[in-house]
């Protein structure tokens, strides 16, 4: 990458950060804020305890318990292991002077909701956090990826991470989207398209009309499955909805410092003649709402489709992998989508967790009941959304409809709490991961936006909203 | 961190494309606060059946695949979570290097750290590998050299110069970097000055 000429978004951040080169010719990269939660931190603190190394700049560093955290009772977590595991994390940062928001604490919830939340979250910020979803906060124009435990400790200790450049892919979607269609089948649309290896390599900027007229919530839906592009990082510009979003939240520069914070994000969009390794250019009047038939998040097909055939794939290894799929998903080929009987629903997660998701499912359920034979289940993705909802009202209306309504974390998104499913147990989830046993050993997941959750939920089926009345 | 120079064996063939790390080590194994223990629970639904009984025909489950050393395997291994216990679970079942066309970034850079070897081929020599490891013929693995010999096939592989000096040497990544901390500290200095907002500690 040369210092002179067009810059991407990803240019001007990599450059802004970059401390220096080490002698065996890797950069070092300065980390502004790192997210840490129970599960993939305990290991580094125990590295630095070994090496008797102390955390850099603790100040940079959030912490906060999701993946393991009960949605029932949590005065008491059961499992003895997650327990530990949330004892540990509320230790190993008081030791290191790191702020934790604790289960009883209203700002508990899932890392990458109350990142934004909180107005940690802002332009131009490199972020990183154990966790892969990390590529959520590349909505606000951050370079935010999700790095494995010796990292964490890496950065930690140093608050910088060993990093080279990444190749630049833009994707920009086009156009008014159409009745139906949101963020979410936006994003299942483009892994559809370039595949969960697509992105391998690369940090994608998202572009177009149909981009920027989203809202925040939208824009964190796109970026929070840019890993199951392949990508380690989704980008979206900064722009007037940015600053809209972060103004006035705790942790967003104050009035001192505002404006010259702006001025500094409102030079971050990629340069108009900036060159990118790849394009892709999308009409979004060719998407239609998507959903999942299969065990990866590639296998997606319009609400309006069938289960494909394997006899249509077009390499051996291919036919192979959609055979063993549709035998983990107890389905045929060519079975209508819509003719595909419920379970359960599941609304929640870091893709769809937000207040903006729960409004949309409340405006679809209201008055109705969901069907008799499904379980259905919301989880805000923090404890200030779920405030938010109750003092809308949203809350009753759900439970009204027949929802269960939970406390904040990452519940049965993965499962490592006890919102799991069970065996041939079939769910239409808003989560981010369709893979074989995800949310429970055998467990069949379908997933969707939160409009088509709630519709489903209603119906017992898999339900195209567009003949939801 | 453990070094790798070299390694010889039979290497156990597992065809499948897209190997998540939910499939590498689940969720109820992530409970832990250590690094080592989970080679038992290394592809855990496909190794145990509902009752935790092994399945007898899981290749990792029969002889002699289950000593092997080296995993062949499909496109995209390693997608999914940023979970390190997913090259964690298979240095402790014994696994130290992984052959496929293509590996997931996260996962790829969390092999390293864990002194495995991950080793990208194209998809032809792929199929030579994962036919050489159902014919049970031995693998050698020579880093320095950077060639995977299996039989009569003799195939070269690219690595990063600084990943492999650190995989022969064992380097310790935080101790390097620790080695910068006055670049560090200026850095930080400078940025305190121009982008004051980023150090507003709360």
């Amino acid at each position: 990458m040369s210092n002179q000429g067009p810059k991407t978004l990803f240019d001007k951040i990599w450059s802004e950060h970059l401390v220096g080169q080490r002698e065996d010719g890797t950069n070092l990269l300065y980390i502004d804020r790192h997210l840490v939660h129970e599960v993939t931190s305990p290991q580094a603190f125990e590295g630095l305890k070994i090496s008797n190394r102390p955390v850099h700049r603790p100040e940079a560093t959030i912490a906060v318990a999701d993946h393991n955290v009960p949605t029932i009772n949590r005065q008491n977590i059961e499992d003895p292991q997650s327990k530990i595991q949330v004892e540990t994390l509320a230790k190993n940062t008081k030791e290191h002077g790191i702020q934790y928001f604790d289960l009883m604490d209203q700002r508990q919830g899932i890392v990458h909701i109350i990142g934004p939340e909180q107005g940690i979250t802002q332009p131009g910020m490199t972020i990183v956090c154990g966790d892969s979803h990390t590529s959520t906060h590349g909505a606000f124009g951050a370079l935010a990826f999700g790095i494995g435990t010796s990292e964490v400790e890496h950065v930690l200790a140093t608050q910088t991470i060993v990093q080279n450049p990444a190749k630049n892919m833009r994707i920009s979607v086009n156009g008014e989207l159409p009745f139906g269609v949101n963020s979410k089948d936006l994003i299942l649309y483009i892994i559809g398209k370039i595949g969960t290896a697509g992105g391998t390599g690369h940090v994608i900027e998202y572009a177009g009309s149909s981009i920027m007229g989203l809202s925040m919530e939208g824009r964190m839906t796109i970026c929070n499955m840019s890993i199951e592009a392949g990508a380690r990082a989704g980008l979206i510009s900064p722009d007037q909805t940015t600053f809209n979003y972060i103004k006035g939240r705790p942790y967003a520069p104050g009035t001192e410092h505002w404006d010259q914070a702006v001025e500094y994000w409102s030079s971050l969009p990629s340069d108009n003649d900036a060159n990118y390794d790849h394009e892709i250019v999308i009409d979004s009047s060719e998407i239609d709402p998507m959903v999942t038939w299969g065990t990866s998040p590639e296998d997606v097909v319009s609400v309006k489709g069938t289960v494909p055939n394997p006899s249509s794939a077009k390499t051996e290894n291919k036919k192979k992998s959609i055979e063993r799929s549709l035998e983990y998903m107890g389905l045929k080929p060519g079975t209508k989508i819509t003719d595909i009987k419920l379970d359960k629903i599941f609304i929640g997660s870091c893709t769809n967790g937000r207040i903006e998701d729960l409004r949309k499912v409340a405006s679809i359920v209201k008055d109705k009941k969901i069907a008799s034979h499904v379980q259905a289940m919301i989880v805000p993705g923090s404890g200030l959304v779920k405030k938010q909802a109750e003092e809308e009202g949203i809350d009753k209306i759900l439970k009204d409809a027949g929802f269960e309504w939970r406390e904040a974390g990452c519940s049965m998104c993965l499962g490592m709490n006890p919102d799991q499913l069970k065996p041939g147990e079939r769910c239409a989830s808003t989560s981010n991961r369709n893979f074989e046993g995800r949310q429970g050993r055998g467990g069949r997941t379908h997933l969707m936006s939160p409009e088509l959750a709630a519709a489903s939920a209603i119906t017992g089926n898999i339900s195209d909203i567009r003949d939801f009345t | 961190m453990d070094k790798f120079h070299s390694l010889k064996g039979i290497a156990a063939p597992l065809p499948i494309v897209n190997i998540d790390t939910d499939m590498i080590i689940p969720k109820q194994f992530l409970k832990t606060i250590k690094r080592t223990g989970l080679g038992v629970s290394l592809f855990y639904e496909m190794r145990y059946d509902n009752d935790g009984n092994l399945i007898k025909d899981f290749v990792l489950n029969t002889s002699p695949y289950d000593q092997s050393k080296i995993l062949v395997t499909g496109d995209n291994f390693g997608c999914g979570s940023s979970r390190e216990h997913a090259p964690w679970s298979l240095k402790d079942f014994g696994i130290r290097s992984v052959i496929s066309t293509s590996f997931a970034d996260i996962f790829y850079n969390n092999c390293f750290q864990n002194g495995i070897l991950p080793i990208v081929v194209s998809p032809e020599n792929l199929d030579q590998l994962m036919t050489a490891a159902k014919n049970q013929i031995e693998f050698t693995i020579d880093l320095p050299e950077q060639v995977i010999k299996a039989g009569n096939h003799l195939i070269k592989f690219e690595i990063e110069e600084f990943r492999k000096e650190r995989l022969l040497q064992g380097l310790d990544d935080i101790g390097i970097t620790l080695g910068y901390k006055d670049k560090i500290n200026t850095y930080e200095e400078d940025k305190k000055n121009k982008k004051p907002w980023l150090f507003k500690d709360n």
